[in-house]
């Protein structure tokens, strides 16, 4: 169903349509929770809590401001605040920088048996890209994540973070900048192990 | 727009560094879903629970608990639950320690225990019944004409009949404390009437006597000290001794005699 269809549904029936917002929208959210916060348990969690919160929104909203919802910025800045909350709580417990290399390595410690696919993505280039943009400042990850993963135009990047178009555009390049540095010292290392 | 044009680095990496990127979608895993719906309560989790009369499923969801049947074959709950609800059921390992501390009280006897429904999109008139029949103390039964009157439906005895056979909650709400007027038990909706005569055994009634009282032509149990009359399962006609113990075959004849209606029990003739 797209999201026109879909907010019409939910226009009418909340409870009847729900089910197809979360199956449309999940993997899209889970992504966006995975790469600003790196854990798989957390982004299940902050996921959860965002189609949560959303369904609760859903429920107060009369339907013409349902049927007027850009339903795909809306859920993203659900599940950016969503990753916020989440990540207040977990700061000190495990960061994602120092986190990621292990889960990369398959060191899951909220899943003791992950998919196979959950493997075989923390692999290869994917778990590098992952890496490399978990060394983001965090404005700079969100928005890249909205921009370049989801693929959110920038106006759209500027409605969930809630800031100026502006200012959504300046934290995906310079987050794109920053990427470039890192892959830049990370082919001058290449090369310097390769002649040394 | 493409995304790649609203950048101007001329070289390949940033072409390389947003394909990096646009790779970095994963799939949501399995659970993610079903724990959606049933913390919504747009779905409702459910899960084996033992009980006096074998196995049960329970289903449940944040509002409350949505139905209790007889455990039968997974996928045949699950289309059931469907049908009636409009939600999927989605298999959990266990119920949450708390609703199943509740519920075992429950089905103990223990009525002060609260255990929140979820009866949504039922009949107004369906939950009338089923929240009169929680009313019903353990180890007593109440006729379904009883129900009817309470409710303010004296002619709907034979709804509510009806009603309580399509209870999703039995156990819960306590069905089987509802008896035809005739104190025959009746039929019930969970594995049928060997259950009914089981469950209210278990709660300290004879079904026997209680038909064969029935049979006898008594409807109602008076007490000549008092004067007044009861259902013969009131907690207050239990306590008349076998010497002050008054028989009546209707309310109309306990008045004539100058019996009043026990202010527990409130029995009440059905409607003609």
């Amino acid at each position: 169903m797209d999201d026109p269809a879909l907010t019409e549904a939910l226009a009418r029936d909340v409870d009847g349509a729900f089910e197809d917002l979360v199956l449309a929208h999940q993997d899209r959210l889970y992504t966006i929770a995975l790469r600003v916060l790196g854990d798989p348990g957390d982004a299940e969690e902050a996921a959860q809590d965002a189609f949560v919160r959303a369904y609760r929104a859903l429920g107060g909203y009369p339907p013409e401001r349902i049927r007027t919802l850009a339903l795909r910025s809306w859920l993203a800045a659900i599940v950016v605040n969503a990753c916020r909350n989440r990540r207040r709580r977990i700061a000190d417990r495990h960061p994602p920088r120092s986190l990621t290399p292990l889960l990369a390595g398959g060191f899951d410690p909220d899943d003791p048996a992950p998919s196979p696919e959950t493997i075989s993505a923390r692999r290869g280039a994917a778990a590098q890209w992952a890496n490399r943009l978990a060394a983001l400042p965090r404005a700079q990850r969100t928005a890249v994540v909205l921009r370049h993963v989801d693929g959110l135009a920038y106006h759209e990047v500027a409605a969930a973070l809630g800031v100026p178009d502006g200012t959504a555009k300046s934290h995906v390049h310079r987050g794109l900048a920053r990427l470039r540095r890192i892959v830049e010292a990370e082919q001058s290392q290449a090369r310097k192990e390769l002649s040394a | 727009m493409n995304p790649r044009t609203t950048i101007d680095h001329p070289d390949g990496d940033l072409d390389a560094i947003l394909a990096g990127l646009a790779d970095l979608g994963v799939t949501a895993p399995r659970k993610l879903a079903p724990a959606v719906l049933v913390a919504t309560g747009a779905a409702d989790a459910y899960a084996a629970v033992a009980s006096p009369l074998g196995e049960l499923f329970v289903a449940w969801n944040p509002r409350g608990v949505s139905a209790v049947t007889l455990a039968t074959d997974p996928g045949a709950f699950e289309a059931r639950h469907r049908a009636e609800t409009g939600r999927r059921a989605h298999r959990a390992a266990a119920l949450p320690d708390r609703l199943a501390r509740s519920i075992a009280r429950r089905i103990a006897g223990d009525r002060r225990t609260r255990i929140p429904l979820d009866l949504r999109g039922r009949g107004a008139f369906e939950r009338a019944v089923w929240t009169k029949a929680l009313e019903i103390p353990p180890g007593e039964v109440r006729p379904y004409a009883w129900i009817a009157t309470e409710i303010g439906r004296p002619r709907a005895v034979r709804a509510v009949g009806t009603a309580l056979g399509h209870n999703p909650v039995p156990l819960i709400v306590p069905c089987h404390r509802v008896v035809r007027s005739d104190g025959s038990i009746g039929q019930y909706s969970l594995g049928g009437p060997a259950n009914k005569r089981a469950l209210l055994a278990s709660e300290g009634i004879d079904p026997d006597a209680l038909e064969a009282l029935g049979r006898a032509g008594t409807r109602y149990v008076g007490s000549d000290t008092t004067r007044i009359v009861c259902h013969p399962t009131c907690r207050n006609a239990r306590r008349i001794r076998a010497g002050h113990r008054v028989p009546f075959r209707s309310l109309r004849d306990a008045a004539a005699a100058g019996y009043r209606a026990c202010r527990v029990c409130r029995p009440a003739e059905a409607a003609a």
